[in-house]
């Protein structure tokens, strides 16, 4: 490679030709562009004259530059120029490529790993055996094989980093005992942090020969959790100035896994290179207990990453039941009832005997109206470790005898308890004291009608106002709490279900549970999960590399003491789980700056910005302009125009994507507005389009139901959602719409739509409307019940008025609806989807501009005129049924209906 | 010579028409007076050169004393003039050249050619002077008056088609005496044969007008970069800097001009140019001006 400046090219030699250049001027000015040629006349006057200067008309000096510059870069582009190109390498007769391979590496990976194959590429063809040294931790081999095939590019290409911190063999003698004759030159891919036997391993590969550091292109991240509890404390390091957020992932309530908060790192320290930033998770209980995993944010690897696991799940709760309730009203009144409802959102709930829960290492265990504790055994035990324990009076508490000697209470109780407010006694039940302000529940805002009827009176001790952490108003203990070795007991003087007290209906139940539940000590749960006794963990999402979470494949068990020394090789990060029990194993965890003495470390700068896709670029622009040059020598600046607008076409703006907005349909849906089908036949669009504003000026002038224009419905662009009525006149030109249209219509029947299919022909064929070819064609593939004709008592004929048929144009024709004896399935509240018929209504209904009727009923003297009004009154009972459903089958309107028609029949 | 057809006659002759409408009959000046008096000569009833009586008409002031009758004057106090009836035996013979060179419309191709040009003047001039009881003819037909030889002359003038060759001459032996010539054509060609007629011409003692229409590409040479001039005759050019060209070949053209210009003048004859940017009335109002005044 050849050095220019910061320019290096890679085929000096092509730079030769840049020497023709002159002789291209040369040849360019000496050939003349192409004469046009023209008709002239005169041209008899132009016989034997000489062009005056020879020379001064050529091709003009600027396009000449223009392709001398052209010809210029398609030179220097394949000498193929580099943009300070990396320093060439002292070569050796062998190479050892050396490539961390743990978490931190994954952020440069890739472009550690294609310079890694490059230098791998290159040496083999220079005939130098290549090894590779991956330092993930897992080495099978005694000793590094050099090799000469493909096969180290090919191990290169399938390397990936491993989810653990990275560490290389302990003897590097041993592993370098195959190492060829020769000097030894080393390529290190560090990902800039010291691992196990580095410093050793360099001190080793420096003896041999060169040793040249790459450093990473991104700087390692490593997050972890530096204390657990009700407010985590997450550290990152890194090296550099770096300071990326923290995005606090997890499901939200409705179970989606987004992003549920962004944590910013606090001021860095540094020490010995590593900037170390402590990120305090601030966040609201139940927002923490959802988050699955800390990342850091924009950096891919399995050390950027702290999966959540018990340490941040909310708390686990044991409520032990009395399991006397068993009934429904019971368990509506037990006080696990009110507690199961007022600790669901804040903690995990467990309900079992006091043994299974207290193998599932709860964090709070409360004992609802329990006696006869034992006074050493594992709940003491449990306690003593740091457990809470609440309970709560009862009954069954105030009955017992034995009450004083009751161990596990935070202070003594008086057997019998208080009863105030009963019908017998004189108190008033008593409302609760302001909560002490430095106590657990300071700031809780006491609602007026919280009072207490009975509770259990503690006998007076010193310690007792002390311990009590709520009071009522007259000074008794409600509420009392006392430390029990690492742990603490808390005791509700009153009972957890309605019995005493309104306090458990009351949000400030709720709230005063979830303060205690959040000061419980999480420090049981988090000794237990890495105790190196207990139990066989299980993977069940293990991390890759680069921090991607997958399902464990396979998983082998693994022992709770390896667990507790984090990631490692072999132990993948991940979720593992014993049980109910889950823990997170992240690969994150204190760095080191790595240092470098006696090897070349490479500097930070990119290496090498190939220069040859702009120089082409700039020969192919020059070309264009050449070209335009040319025309404009040529044609003129038209042709000039004309090609540049074909150059430059604009990107023609595509179709709008929002959707317009029909007005109509918005019309339809702010007001009642009837629709038809637009049937592609214009004359019947027309008539349905009369009719129904004939329809619905009867309607306004009869009725309150006001509708205004009808609306046309193309069926395969309108939102049918917005619709309440469609009349669907049956043509036999229209086409069938699209499945889409089908699948719309079916939507707008389940969504209590309803359609009038109007065959128009009066069933003149007698085929039944299920025969009609036109409206089997149309109507068979929508979703439609079983149907049946009209019955004499369905809602149709008395939603408005009372009717015996339903004539249109036609009468006597049948009338189908959806069968009423379909018990199962049907939709809309047996409102029938779908009405049809053949007596062309809407031929009835029409009305022109001036409100005449358009077409003439046959009939015997106002015979037509009759069938017309029974044909809008029809039409008022449809939309009327349309409108209302089935409320006028309801059977209390029938003693009117009875007595109406009992008034109409007398005549 | 290719039939056109009737319509572009028509038309052709509408607009010749109308073109001398807009111009007094032209009447042609006396000459000198023809050697032989062409058979059919006539009086032109109107007030001219004649041997009969026509009017006596008031003097004014452009009269000499001579000229006023005095024994007619005498029977009252104004003086009159004895006009005599006109009589000529003049003729004119309208020639266009026709070579491949008058076709030319300008580099557009759009425009008006040369040639149809020189046709509109030629005819529009044969009918200004048919009004004014003129004989005229196509150089080498015979000569007649009235409305029958205006047709023939329309009809001769539309169906005119150009020749292949870029240049064309009058033919010397359609020369006669008493002939007033009218030679339109662009005279870029150096032809020996149009040399011989103009000789004839002035053998014979007769006169004529030389217009050279020329189209403004032939006046302005508007040319610039390589070029390659052709013609239809086979004549070429090449350049490259048409631009540089443009100083010798103006030159050339006034040279040309002032030996068609010196030829004309030695053989009595006048030579004019007309422009084709120009409007055509112009140059109908200059051989007006011409043709009259002699």
């Amino acid at each position: 490679m050849m050095m220019l400046g910061p320019i290096g090219f890679g085929a000096p030699m092509l730079l030769l030709a840049l020497a023709a250049l002159p002789v291209l001027w040369w040849l360019l000015r000496a050939l003349p562009p192409v004469p046009r040629r023209i008709r002239f006349p005169g041209t008899v006057l132009l016989a034997g004259l000489e062009d005056p200067d020879p020379i001064a008309r050529r091709t003009p000096w600027w396009l000449l530059l223009l392709r001398l510059m052209a010809v210029a870069a398609v030179i220097l582009a394949f000498a193929q120029p580099v943009w300070r190109p990396a320093p060439p390498l002292a070569e050796g007769d062998a190479l050892l490529i050396v490539m961390d391979g743990g978490a931190t590496a994954a952020p440069g990976w890739d472009s550690a790993r294609s310079r890694a194959i490059r230098a791998a590429e290159t040496a083999l063809g220079d005939g130098r055996p290549v090894a590779v040294l991956l330092a993930d931790g897992e080495f099978d081999a005694a000793a590094l094989t050099f090799g000469a095939d493909a096969s180290v590019p090919a191990l290169l290409r399938a390397a990936l980093p491993r989810p653990w911190p990275g560490s290389y063999p302990d003897d590097p003698a041993a592993m370098l005992a195959d190492t060829p004759e020769g000097s030894l030159r080393t390529l290190w891919l560090s990902d800039g942090l010291d691992h196990e036997h580095r410093p050793a391993w360099l001190e080793a590969l420096n003896t041999r020969g060169p040793v040249q550091v790459i450093p990473p292109a991104a700087p390692p991240v490593s997050l972890r959790m530096a204390e657990s509890g009700a407010r985590p404390l997450l550290e990152l390091a890194t090296i550099g100035d770096a300071a990326p957020e923290i995005r606090a992932l997890g499901p939200d309530p409705q179970g989606i896994p987004r992003e549920l908060a962004r944590l910013t790192p606090e001021a860095p320290s540094t020490r010995e290179g590593v900037t170390t930033r402590p990120v305090p998770v601030d966040l609201p209980p139940e927002l923490l207990g959802r988050v699955t995993r800390f990342q850091v944010d924009g950096v891919d690897s399995a050390a950027a990453i702290v999966l959540g696991d018990d340490r941040l799940r909310r708390p686990v709760v044991a409520l032990i039941g009395d399991g006397r309730a068993t009934s429904e009203g019971q368990a509506l009144l037990s006080p696990a009832h009110f507690l199961r409802n007022a600790l669901a959102t804040s903690a995990r709930l467990i309900e079992a005997g006091l043994d299974d829960a207290l193998a599932a290492r709860p964090d709070v265990i409360v004992l609802m109206d329990q006696v006869g504790l034992d006074a050493t055994g594992p709940l003491a035990d449990w306690l003593d470790r740091g457990g809470l324990l609440i309970r709560f009076a009862g009954p069954r508490m105030a009955a017992s005898s034995d009450l004083p000697n009751e161990p596990l209470l935070p202070v003594r109780l008086r057997p019998g308890g208080r009863d105030m407010g009963g019908a017998l006694s004189w108190g008033e039940p008593r409302p609760i004291a302001p909560f002490p302000a430095d106590g657990p529940f300071a700031g809780l805002i006491v609602p007026e009608d919280v009072t207490i009827r009975a509770q259990l009176m503690a006998e007076p001790a010193p310690d007792l106002t002390e311990r009590s952490i709520a009071a009522l108003a007259d000074g008794t203990p409600l509420v009392t709490r006392a430390p029990y070795g690492k742990g603490q007991v808390v005791l509700f003087h009153s009972t957890a279900n309605a019995d005493w007290s309104s306090l458990p209906i009351s949000g400030l139940f709720v709230e005063m549970l979830s303060r205690l539940v959040a000061s419980a000590g999480r420090s049981v749960a988090e000794a237990d999960s890495t105790d190196p006794r207990d139990g066989i963990w299980t993977a069940t999402e293990l991390l890759d590399g680069f921090g991607r979470l997958s399902p464990a494949r396979d998983p082998a068990p693994v022992e709770g003491a390896v667990l507790a020394d984090g990631a490692a090789p072999g132990l993948a990060a991940g979720v593992y789980a014993s049980g109910e029990r889950i823990a997170a194993v992240n690969a994150g965890g204190p760095i080191a700056a790595a240092d470098w003495p006696g090897a070349v470390v490479e500097t930070a700068r990119p290496q090498g910005q190939p220069l040859i896709g702009w120089l082409l670029l700039a020969a192919a622009t020059a070309l264009i302009l050449d070209l335009f040059g040319s025309v404009i020598l040529r044609r003129g600046s038209l042709a000039v125009a004309l090609i540049a607008g074909l150059l430059f076409v604009p990107a023609l703006p595509g179709s709008p994507q929002a959707q317009e907005i029909d007005l109509e349909l918005v019309r339809a849906a702010s007001e009642f507005a009837m629709g038809y089908v637009v049937t592609g036949d214009e004359t019947l669009d027309d008539l349905s389009r009369a009719g129904l504003i004939g329809l619905s000026q009867i309607l306004t002038e009869r009725t309150t139901v006001e509708p205004t224009e009808p609306v046309a419905i193309d069926l395969e662009r309108a939102d049918l959602s917005l619709m309440s009525f469609l009349y669907w006149p049956i043509g036999p030109d229209q086409p069938i719409p699209s499945a889409e249209a089908y699948l719309q219509l079916n939507r707008y029947l389940r969504g209590g739509g309803m359609i009038l299919f109007d065959t128009r022909d009066a069933d003149i064929a007698g085929t039944g409307p299920d025969g009609s070819g036109d409206l089997r064609r149309l109507a068979g593939p929508l979703d439609m019940p079983p149907l049946q004709l009209v019955p004499q008592d369905h809602v149709l004929t008395r939603s408005f008025y009372l009717l015996k048929d339903m004539p249109g144009r036609f009468a006597g024709g049948e009338v189908w609806v959806e069968a009423a004896n379909v018990a199962a399935g049907t939709v809309n509240d047996g409102v029938s989807p779908v009405v049809m018929g053949g007596n062309a209504w809407a031929e009835a209904w029409a009305v022109d501009d001036r409100g005449l009727p358009v077409h003439a009923i046959v009939g015997i003297g106002g015979e037509g005129e009759r069938q017309r009004e029974m044909a809008y009154r029809f039409g008022v009972n449809l939309i009327m049924y349309v409108l209302t459903g089935n409320y006028k089958s309801d059977q209390i309107h029938v003693p009117d209906l009875l007595e109406r028609l009992r008034q109409e029949d007398l005549p | 010579m290719t039939a056109a057809p009737a319509s572009e006659i028509a038309v052709l002759r509408a607009r010749a028409e109308a073109a001398s409408a807009a111009l007094p009959p032209l009447v042609l000046a006396r000459g000198r007076v023809a050697p032989v008096v062409a058979p059919g000569g006539h009086g032109l009833r109107r007030p001219g050169t004649g041997e009969d009586f026509w009017q006596y008409r008031p003097a004014h002031e452009g009269d000499t004393a001579a000229t006023i009758d005095w024994r007619r004057s005498a029977r009252g106090d104004s003086q009159f003039v004895r006009d005599r009836e006109r009589q000529t035996a003049r003729t004119a013979a309208i020639w266009v050249g026709r070579g491949a060179g008058m076709g030319y419309r300008g580099q557009s191709e759009k425009g008006e050619s040369k040639f149809e040009r020189a046709r509109m003047i030629g005819l529009s001039l044969a009918l200004s002077m048919i009004r004014a009881g003129e004989r005229v003819a196509l150089l080498g037909e015979q000569a007649g008056a009235g409305a029958a030889q205006a047709e023939k002359i329309g009809f001769a003038m539309g169906s005119m088609g150009l020749l292949s060759g870029d240049g064309d001459h009058p033919d010397p032996g359609a020369a006669r005496p008493g002939q007033v010539a009218v030679l339109i054509d662009d005279f870029l060609q150096h032809d020996a044969r149009l040399d011989a007629f103009i000789q004839r011409m002035a053998d014979l003692g007769t006169t004529g007008v030389m217009l050279q229409v020329l189209h403004p590409d032939e006046e302005g040479f508007p040319f610039a970069g390589a070029l390659r001039f052709e013609t239809a005759g086979g004549l070429r050019h090449e350049t490259r800097d048409a631009e540089g060209l443009r100083r010798a070949y103006l030159a050339r053209l006034d040279a040309r001009r002032e030996m068609l210009a010196g030829l004309a003048s030695r053989s009595g004859l006048v030579f004019g140019t007309h422009d084709l940017g120009q409007p055509l009335s112009e140059a109908l109002i200059w051989l007006h001006g011409v043709l009259a005044a002699r």
